[in-house]
């Protein structure tokens, strides 16, 4: 955590779907630079939440205001200050590496100019010189997944939503796409990350875990696991989504 | 009789161009809970293709139960049950519709093997009228399996059924996989989850088309040879930077709260390493030997494979 600005802050948050509360009076706050892990069931409201502050769904009630702007009224501007990225949909895959980084480049607002240097300069960190005019479909997920959040990034957002960015790929690949989540902390950019692999909500700094569309818990994972006094994340998240009354 | 047995397995893609798997073989015992685990693009799916009698290998020579999958076609369809990776009922059919016409097609009735998934189909039962395209995923993974059982197979072939599914449900999954094996039936199931690995009487690791190792978790493990360090700090990403460059560092990968360390000389490094740490002002420094873990097992695995070509 670089400093105590606050980039994401919610006050009772809630989004009904006719008399179904999907997000349910969500009251949090997210520093700058942060890696904050958002967990929960399926079904438990991750999404929704997660749309609300992205600026694509508008609350029912409640307060939010990410990167200091409203989500009622100025939800155009928070998208532009805000990247995303998701394992379902990231990139087009029948265009190639360089298309597709500056279709999301163009799509983010970076001008023509700065775009083509930055583009070279993300082929080129990602060493990907002799792929970048091959077809994304044809690459490995695991470099998917690397450009496709380089690709989120690329306009310096103040903070990075990913919705279970690491599904499928081997352990070192895994590490690899956290290494860089890391760097991107370090820079700055906050991350807002879902996951389903417990290990990787130890990587984050803090943790929430919703369960029926609250907040059931949020903490470091260190005081996670020392308040539901047990060893491990997977023993935090058992204990509170056992006792969740819908499912997805 | 080993329930499936694979030997010299090669399937190749495009001409040649894409090698699927090269030389697989293992075996399956009878009754026998088995995992086949790793990533995207292993060749996990193309394996169960094999055994199910879908797709035709180049080469090799593979058995499921005592029969072979190019000409015992017929007789080993009749006797597999198998849940595809990608979500294949008919969305448009609801839950019972769905149940019936897998009896159906294999000659036998919902209600005459309805016993056969009660303990599964009680959770779907308050749902059965619903189309199978509105439910959840974990109910689709659940009347999937019971789709692969109305007919009483002797072996089922799961292909990632727990996928994209919440820790929950993924458990509630392997309970059930479970009681099912304990009424005898083989199970040979992959996933691209390690930790599941302990859920598997045995597992065979694979990655590109090549079997890594084939053991108990047990035995994978106490293979490893290398002695494994955690370590944490308060600053995590600067313990990492400064443990990667560091020169007697062999490995360093983040895992879980803490940096997975090996050292080019094990425990003859520890009080230099600890030294370069407090030079480097870590804080709140936690140093200690830690049992490597299935995927410090699968790293060290990739990475001697690697080294070997």
């Amino acid at each position: 955590m670089q400093n105590n600005n606050i980039v994401i802050e919610t006050h009772e948050l809630t989004r009904r779907f006719g008399d179904f509360t999907a997000v349910d009076a969500i009251t949090f706050k997210v520093s700058a630079g942060e890696i904050f892990g958002f967990l929960g069931a399926n079904g438990a409201g991750k999404t929704t939440a997660m749309r609300i502050l992205c600026g694509l769904l508008s609350p029912t009630s409640g307060k939010a205001r990410v990167a200091g702007y409203d989500v009622y009224t100025e939800s155009e501007l928070i998208k532009k200050q805000i990247g995303y990225m998701s394992q379902k949909f990231s990139l087009y895959e029948n265009l190639t590496v360089k298309e597709n980084i500056q279709f999301f480049g163009g799509i983010y607002g970076i001008e023509r100019r700065e775009l083509k240097e930055k583009t070279a300069e993300l082929i080129d960190r990602l060493g990907l010189h002799n792929e970048s005019n091959k077809l994304v479909g044809s690459l490995p997920l695991g470099w998917k997944q690397k450009i496709s959040f380089s690709t989120a990034i690329l306009h310096r957002p103040q903070i990075v939503f990913l919705d279970e960015p690491t599904g499928g790929v081997d352990p070192i690949t895994r590490r690899q796409f956290w290494d860089m989540i890391y760097e991107t902390a370090d820079s700055g950019i906050t991350i807002f990350v879902t996951t389903h692999y417990m290990d990787e909500a130890e990587y984050c700094n803090r943790v929430s875990i919703m369960v029926d569309g609250a907040i059931a818990a949020l903490d470091t994972p260190a005081g996670l696991k020392n308040t539901f006094n047990t060893n491990s994340m997977d023993g935090v998240f058992l204990q509170l989504a056992r006792g969740a009354k819908r499912s997805e | 009789m080993n329930a499936v047995l694979v030997d010299n397995i090669v399937k190749t893609y495009d001409k040649g161009k894409i090698l699927a798997l090269n030389k697989v073989s293992f075996e399956v015992k009878q009754g026998e809970l088995f995992g086949l685990i790793g990533a995207d693009g292993a060749g996990k799916t193309t394996m169960f293709r094999i055994l199910t009698t879908l797709l035709i290998p180049n080469s090799g020579r593979a058995e499921v139960l005592g029969l072979d999958v190019v000409k015992g076609i017929w007789e080993i369809r009749k006797m597999v049950g198998y849940m595809p990776g990608k979500f294949s009922l008919y969305q448009d059919l609801s839950i019972t519709e769905n149940l019936r016409f897998f009896a159906t097609v294999f000659n036998t009735t919902f209600e005459k093997n309805q016993h056969l998934i009660e303990d599964i189909y009680v959770q779907l039962a308050p749902f059965k009228d619903r189309l199978a395209g509105k439910l959840s995923g974990g109910m689709k993974q659940k009347l999937a399996l019971c789709c692969a059982l109305i007919h009483e197979p002797k072996i089922l072939f799961l292909d990632e059924p727990t996928t994209g599914v919440d820790p929950v449900s993924r458990k509630e999954f392997w309970d059930m996989l479970d009681r099912l094996k304990a009424r005898g039936i083989t199970i040979v199931v992959s996933t691209p989850y390690m930790d599941e690995a302990e859920r598997c009487d045995r597992i065979a690791l694979i990655q590109k088309g090549n079997i890594l190792d084939i053991d108990t978790l047990q035995g994978i493990l106490s293979k490893h040879k290398k002695t494994l360090f955690a370590v944490r700090s308060e600053q995590m990403f600067r313990l990492l930077n400064n443990l990667r460059q560091f020169e007697l560092t062999e490995s360093c990968f983040i895992f879980g709260e803490f940096l997975h360390l090996s050292l080019k000389n094990g425990e003859a490094d520890v009080a230099a390493t600890k030294a370069f740490l407090i030079a480097n002002n870590h804080q709140n420094l936690v140093f200690k030997p830690v049992l490597p873990n299935i995927e410090d097992a699968f790293i060290e695995l990739m990475e001697d494979n690697h080294h070997a070509k």
